[in-house]
């Protein structure tokens, strides 16, 4: 009888053991991708004093384009809520859009190396973002539903420190397609 | 599509487990039987375990190294292959694994591969001749499939199986020689059988385990292609990739090498039955079939 107890309870803690270890291992997992979030966004960011230098060189007289990004790369540093870091987001990527528009009427520029190397940065640093999201999200809806179902959800509603987590989706200002002249 | 990666993960790593101690069985067996060939099972047994350890060894430690420099590939210098290390580090982040090293094949011939025991120590590398026919997008469905298997653990899964091949390959061949020239004194009737067994054993043993092996890396194939979807979100490009490797691939690397073809994007295509069972990878049409599907 007694040998029956310790058994039960023996694969009880077991049992606990592993899926709180599996609920802290995902937890963990969707912090940091979202930390990898940020870390791009500021990648992004910093490449925009680089390519303003660049553009500079041969369309010095552009100065509402290059008022334009810095003010956009201010907001971005100075971004506290979710929220604001969102709308900065997107001023940024119009930002940038407005300085390739700007590019297409300077064929030098379009042809020198430094401008085409940080066109590729540029380009990839947003397939960073995007998939950097991605991720997040996908780790999002793993560690909700483990959250929710047999057995972790016994776990998960004894200790509170696992909540669920909010998936990312792109605000208003981002779907909308900035209108390029309009903000110039 | 279906996320199916997290499960293909544990499914992959069972069946490590299992082939593993199939592999492990045949290996002591022939261990057993280079044993009795000697006069005592256990020298036997410990022979093979002997093999087996050091062939590990040098697996854990330096098959990632080895792997490279057979193929002869370089490190891709940063500033030179600014695109491709670009493709390497956002498809890893959409994995959630930190940057494989990237290498470059200097080769006409279009081939790509990943090697590397975990994540966090893996490599991929691409010849030139592949890196240059694709587009920026053809070179993401490439990479994604290469960082699938590091992944997916496949890049360690086939390192194990190799040094298993190995062990059984290099204890067939012990027990060949041991039954040719005898041990010991014995009479000629058990020297004929022994030489009978020791000859099948040299043909079959290591037959059966490169079929295993094979078996293995076709699977994984197909698993690769749809984790690499996932990572995209973009089956199309990979399909278009594995379209021109198809129609403009004639052979693996210059320096082919059989041992290592299980572990390219893309195999030899081939009609006959007999050379498929041979084969490292699913025909190419039905793997873009596969992915057009997605």
């Amino acid at each position: 009888m007694i040998t029956t107890l310790t058994v039960i309870i023996a694969v009880i803690l077991l049992a606990y053991t592993i899926f709180y270890n599996k609920l802290i291992r995902l937890k963990n997992q969707v912090e940091n991708s979202w930390a990898q979030i940020d870390v791009q966004l500021k990648r992004r960011a910093d490449l925009l004093p680089a390519i303003v230098t660049v553009v500079k060189k041969y369309a010095e007289h552009e100065k509402d384009v290059f008022s334009y990004v810095s003010n956009a790369r201010q907001k971005m540093l100075n971004a506290q809520t979710p929220q604001e870091n969102a709308t900065a987001d997107a001023s940024i990527q119009s930002a940038l859009k407005s300085v390739f528009a700007v590019a297409e009427d300077y064929p030098e520029l379009k042809a020198d190396k430094n401008f085409q190397q940080l066109q590729e940065e540029i380009s990839s640093t947003e397939n960073r973002v995007a998939y950097a999201r991605q991720n997040y999200n996908d780790l999002v809806m793993k560690y909700n539903t483990t959250i929710e179902s047999i057995p972790s959800n016994i776990i998960s509603s004894i200790h509170n420190i696992f909540e669920q987590k909010e998936f990312f989706e792109a605000t208003e200002e981002e779907k909308a397609v900035p209108d390029v002249k309009e903000q110039l | 599509m279906k996320r199916i990666s997290f499960d293909e993960v544990a499914k992959n790593n069972v069946k490590t487990g299992i082939l593993f101690f199939l592999f492990f069985g045949i290996v002591l067996g022939l261990g057993v039987l280079t044993g009795i060939i000697l006069g005592n099972p256990n020298t036997g047994i410990l022979i093979a375990v002997v093999i087996f350890l050091i062939y590990s060894a040098i697996a854990w430690f330096k098959g990632k190294t080895i792997a490279l420099s057979l193929t002869g590939a370089k490190k891709a210098p940063q500033q030179q292959y600014q695109q491709l290390h670009n493709v390497v580090e956002e498809i890893s982040i959409s994995a959630g694994i930190s940057k494989p090293d990237v290498y470059i094949i200097e080769d006409t011939s279009m081939n790509a591969f990943a090697t590397g025991l975990k994540p966090e120590d893996s490599a991929v590398a691409i010849t030139t001749g592949l890196l240059n026919k694709l587009d920026r997008e053809e070179l993401t469905g490439v990479i994604a499939h290469e960082v699938a298997h590091v992944k997916l653990r496949d890049t360690r899964t086939m390192l194990i199986a190799g040094v298993l091949v190995g062990s059984i390959i290099l204890l067939s061949d012990i027990i060949f020689r041991f039954s040719l020239f005898g041990g010991r004194e014995r009479d000629g009737r058990m020297q004929l059988i022994l030489l009978i067994v020791g000859v099948v054993l040299i043909l079959l043993a290591p037959l059966i385990g490169q079929l295993i092996k094979l078996a293995i890396s076709r699977k994984r194939e197909f698993a690769a292609d749809a984790e690499a979807a996932t990572l995209t979100r973009n089956p199309g490009g990979l399909a278009s990739a594995l379209q021109k490797l198809s129609t403009q691939h004639k052979k693996t690397l210059d320096n082919e090498s059989q041992a290592l073809q299980h572990m390219y994007i893309i195999g030899p295509d081939t009609k006959s039955w007999l050379k498929n069972l041979f084969r490292t990878h699913p025909p190419t049409e039905q793997r873009i079939e596969r992915l057009k599907e997605m």
